[in-house]
């Protein structure tokens, strides 16, 4: 054990709650909450992405879903791009839509593909890339991304589960234990 | 397998050093951040300074330490604080590794003598020759105002450096 007077880190919870402001998949006030921070060019959120679907169409009505980005720029080039198409289109009503275009098209991020999948979706896609180009989203994006860090997020894809960060394996199976464990119990990984 | 438990397999287990911890002076150095540049810590003297220890460049993208603080610089430097990386690995590395994941802040070469500034603040790993993954961050009369050792295998992520900042900023406006 460590004996010396050095610092601590604070817990890792969720410090901004599920609100209004969030992109939210299912009824707010379900009784599981899951919050996923990830990067739409992240090889791990893109793999994570049909399992959080499969997920959602177990738990229906009794899981909130909030999906926040938290793009890596530097790593993921386009991240940040499309962190922010997913923003323009939900200002068109079409969030989910573009997020899950965005997750089954990781390797095709650039803004042509991007106006592409808006064309597909029936939205205005001049108006998406003219806000995308011109940062519109680029506060709402350093939000989300600014909230993880104070969470604790230390990489993508981190989820929340009712608010405690979820630090296990990320299949199927063990998010679904953690998921619909009972208050109290602990995690058994 | 995940990262944690490849570095478990690779470095001994627990933490056996002890860090420098607050109210410490912050031992100067002097290393490499290019094959060409020497960075001594004294320079920083009046700014604050977030010193990142880490074990080793080029550890897996997506969980990276360093590629996370170079997303938050601008957090950092909102307090004006200057981040620097250490590792034990030569300058000629670090600037392979640094190219490969542009970072924004230089990473320090505690090379020759190997692990010097490491054990200089304690963090040094005797057996398994590199450091902790330990923060520091150093107020600007160049005093450790706080420390933290993560589970060698465990980002420790930003929260606490960013929590250290803001109460350091505290302490310096009731000045």
């Amino acid at each position: 054990m460590r004996t010396t007077l050095a610092g601590s880190i604070p817990a890792s919870k969720l410090t901004l709650p599920v609100a209004g402001r969030d992109h939210i998949q299912g009824p707010i006030d379900a009784p599981i909450a899951l919050v996923e921070y990830g990067d739409y060019e992240c090889p791990f959120c893109g793999e994570v992405y049909p399992v959080i679907k499969a997920i959602q169409g177990r738990l229906g009505k009794n899981l909130c879903f909030a999906f926040r980005h938290f793009p890596f720029a530097n790593t993921h080039p386009h991240s940040e791009l499309a962190a922010q198409a997913a923003e323009a289109a939900g200002a068109q009503g079409s969030f989910w839509e573009m997020h899950g275009l965005l997750f089954e098209n990781q390797d095709a991020l650039e803004l042509d593909d991007i106006s592409q999948y808006a064309e597909a979706l029936g939205l205005d896609a001049a108006r998406l890339a003219a806000e995308v180009l011109d940062g519109v989203f680029v506060g709402r994006v350093r939000e989300d991304f600014r909230s993880g860090v104070r969470a604790g997020v230390n990489g993508t894809p981190t989820f929340f589960i009712n608010g405690e960060r979820y630090d296990g394996a990320r299949g199927l199976d063990p998010l679904l234990a953690a998921l619909t464990r009972q208050p109290g119990e602990r995690l058994a990984f | 397998m995940n990262n944690e438990t490849r570095y478990n397999q690779m470095y001994s287990e627990g933490c056996r050093t002890r860090a420098l911890a607050q109210g410490a002076d912050a031992p100067e150095f002097s290393l490499h951040s290019t094959p060409d540049q020497f960075v001594r810590l004294s320079e920083f003297r009046g700014r604050t300074v977030i010193l990142a220890f880490y074990p080793a460049d080029w550890s897996p993208v997506c969980g990276d330490q360093m590629a996370l603080y170079n997303e938050i610089l601008p957090e950092f430097q909102q307090f004006g604080a200057e981040l620097m990386g250490i590792s034990v690995d030569g300058a000629w590395c670090h600037a392979a590794f640094s190219r490969d994941r542009k970072l924004h802040f230089p990473l320090l070469a505690d090379f020759e003598p190997k692990g010097q500034a490491a054990q200089a603040y304690g963090v040094y790993r005797k057996g398994d020759g590199v450091s902790e993954r330990a923060l520091f961050v150093i107020d600007p009369e160049g005093k450790i105002h706080w420390s933290y050792v993560s589970p060698i295998g465990v980002n420790p992520g930003a929260a606490g450096i960013l929590s250290a900042l803001e109460t350091l900023e505290k302490n310096e406006v009731a000045k």
